[in-house]
């Protein structure tokens, strides 16, 4: 393989994983404060109509991208609205919000559809888009890429590193203890959730203004947004293995695309639906890792045993096992 | 306020919320707003064809708005119900082709539903078994399901099941007239189906109310721990309840081949398992109420069919008014909850 290959590659994946990272961080910094967005396939296909839309009218793409991050914070104000202030489920409003921004998204957008829009471009930084390898993948490159970085590195530190990530910590998970420690633990969670829906508008602005530029019916990124729902559970909640899945998961969907190129017998629809199976095995294998069971069996295995940690890694208190508990 | 007052509030409530918020948005929308509705209105109750478009619609919506109630039921969130009726059209469309010449026609046609549903259960025993041991939830497994059912059916229609000399997305060769559903009320839809939908309702309405089986169901979804402990064998109930589920709407499926599209389309499922989901919560999980809010989403998902040729609006108006609907009758009642008995 070729260095430029190589190159192309890195570049191709860290594209596709853009959006990607920046849907799952959002549900990362929601669900970490405690409130599960379902509706982020929505939220990701309106904020890309409103990104292109707003771009159009405007004629600049950066204000698109922050009308689509706009539109995606009103969705979440929507669920938190309702989920938070008025009490009703998170998960069945979450659920009705994903397939009416959808349809929203198709009826507001029909003026849009199929026109020509302007988009993000390709960024060039004298010097640093000349390195060997690094140069085309990250610097010669749709913006997005160091965008969706930067932002992984911002919410790691948030979360991680700052009072107000571990006030968001300690409110998702108990939302009571923190409450007795006089903390507004709703604030708390309506932020989170905002935030978490903005991000996502961003990824939807993403991939509308730069990975699948345009508007249609069907627009491309239908189902990106679920992916990234279960990249979070994969990433056990973590902002940097939440970023590991979101570039295994851009990893496939480059893979089928060089895979098209040299086994053209197979259609090109197969490698669309991949990520889904792959997304359910992997949620099958991640979910029987953290098991009671296997990690009893896995103890016993000696050398390995002692690899394994004591106690399960897993949701955040306030939302563990609320997806069993049903509408 | 009485239960029954209270709900007529909320009914009330939301369809005039809902109402207003669709005129807003056609309006929005740069389309008459009332124009809009009356072109809904004819083009699902206006003539007596129009009417027969309506009710074909609402036999699979029923049928699976039947299917998510045991789903429902036993607390499990089975989103792929799209796939599961893909995967029987798939398996109707299967039987026909095979054995369509080799056995009489009628029986072939009833196996044909048979197998539909068979194909139905297989796909979603698939995300029950992910759910009962593989600790998968079923909203993730269903919804993979659901594209991955979209893809084998595209391979089927591009591939294997191409019409001869060219492969089209308008779907495969269409089966000859005797492996239809007895053409009984005239075009476009066999009432047969109807009759199926409804006989698969009240099936599932006896089966919940009045059957061991729906009392050991209501026991799981309330507490699983407990009913653990009964011995009623929880993963067992909700793997029959997602198998159930399955089969009818295998058998929706079934009904959308034989009874209505006569071949394989792509995405024949038509958005009739998300729309149902719809209609169940709209329902808000009573079964009595479930046939009129299913008729009702049918008549606005064949209403809106007309809207991009008259007033070059995007059809999907029907799915955002059925969203508001359901979005303003949940703050419908939690504003104005029921009396004690615990509901919302």
């Amino acid at each position: 393989m070729s260095l430029d290959y190589f190159a192309a590659l890195l570049g191709a994946v860290l594209f596709a994983a853009a959006p990607l990272l920046l849907a799952a961080l959002g549900e990362t910094i929601s669900e970490r404060g405690g409130v599960i967005n379902l509706s982020m396939d929505g939220t990701v296909l309106f904020a890309a109509m409103a990104a292109f839309a707003a771009a159009r009218a405007f004629g600049n793409p950066w204000l698109g991208l922050a009308v689509g991050g706009l539109a995606g914070a009103g969705v979440a104000a929507v669920l938190a609205f309702f989920g938070l202030v008025l009490g009703a489920s998170e998960l069945a409003v979450g659920f009705v919000l994903t397939l009416f921004c959808r349809e929203l998204a198709y009826f507001v957008g029909h003026a849009a559809a199929r026109q020509p829009g302007p988009d993000l471009g390709v960024l060039h930084l004298p010097g640093l888009s000349d390195l060997p390898v690094l140069g085309p993948a990250l610097f010669r490159q749709s913006p997005v890429v160091l965008l969706s970085l930067a932002a992984v590195a911002g919410v790691w530190f948030f979360l991680m590193r700052t009072r107000s990530g571990l006030l968001v910590r300690a409110v998702g998970e108990s939302p009571a203890a923190a409450a007795s420690r006089g903390f507004a633990v709703r604030r708390v969670q309506i932020l989170c959730c905002l935030a978490g829906g903005a991000l996502a508008g961003c990824a939807g602005g993403f991939y509308s203004l730069s990975v699948k530029p345009g508007w249609g019916h069907p627009q491309g990124c239908e189902g990106a947004g679920w992916i990234a729902l279960a990249i979070v559970i994969f990433g056990g909640w973590k902002p940097t293995r939440v970023a590991l899945g979101a570039l295994f998961f851009a990893a496939i969907q480059v893979a089928g695309i060089a895979l098209q190129d040299v086994l053209p017998g197979l259609s090109g629809t197969l490698f669309q639906i991949a990520p889904f199976p792959v997304m359910i095995v992997t949620l099958l294998v991640v979910n029987l890792r953290r098991s009671a069971v296997f990690r009893e069996l896995a103890r016993r295995v000696p050398l390995f045993g002692r690899l394994m940690p004591r106690t399960a890694g897993g949701a955040p208190g306030a939302i563990a096992g609320a997806l069993d508990k049903g509408f | 306020m009485t239960g029954r007052g209270s709900s007529l509030v909320r009914a009330g409530f939301a369809l005039a919320l809902a109402l207003g918020v669709t005129l807003a948005l056609v309006a929005a929308a740069g389309a008459p707003p009332v124009a809009t509705l009356l072109v809904m209105l004819t083009g699902s109750l206006g003539s007596p064809t129009a009417c027969l478009r309506t009710l074909s619609a609402f036999a699979p919506l029923l049928l699976c708005g039947a299917a998510l109630c045991v789903t429902f039921g036993a607390n499990l969130w089975n989103i792929g119900v799209e796939g599961q009726i893909t995967l029987g059209a798939i398996f109707c469309l299967w039987l026909l082709r095979g054995a369509g010449d080799l056995l009489p026609p009628d029986l072939a046609v009833g196996l044909s539903l048979g197998a539909a549903m068979v194909g139905g259960m297989l796909w979603a025993l698939l995300a029950g078994v992910l759910r009962t041991h593989g600790r998968v939830h079923e909203i993730f497994s269903g919804l993979g399901l659901n594209f991955v059912a979209t893809g084998i059916s595209l391979w089927l229609i591009l591939g294997p099941w191409k019409r001869p000399g060219m492969a089209s997305m308008s779907g495969t060769e269409p089966l000859p007239p005797v492996l239809h559903l007895p053409l009984w009320g005239g075009r476009p839809m066999s009432l047969w189906g109807l009759l199926l939908a409804l006989a698969g309702f009240v099936f599932v309405a006896w089966l919940l109310r009045r059957t061991f089986f729906g009392l050991a169901l209501s026991a799981v979804r309330q507490n699983m721990t407990a009913a653990g402990r009964l011995g009623l064998r929880p993963r067992r109930r909700m793997l029959a309840a997602m198998g159930l589920c399955g089969a009818l709407a295998g058998l929706a499926g079934g009904i959308l081949v034989a009874g209505l599209y006569h071949r394989l389309i792509p995405s024949i499922s038509g958005n009739y398992g998300y729309t149902a989901i719809l209609a169940v919560l709209l329902a808000s999980g009573s079964l009595r109420a479930l046939p009129a809010a299913c008729l009702f989403f049918a008549v606005l998902t064949v209403g809106s069919i007309q809207l991009p040729l008259e007033l070059s609006l995007d059809s999907s108006l029907a799915g955002v008014i059925q969203g508001v609907l359901v979005l303003t009758l949940f703050a419908a009642r939690r504003l104005w909850p029921a009396d004690t008995r615990g509901g919302a």
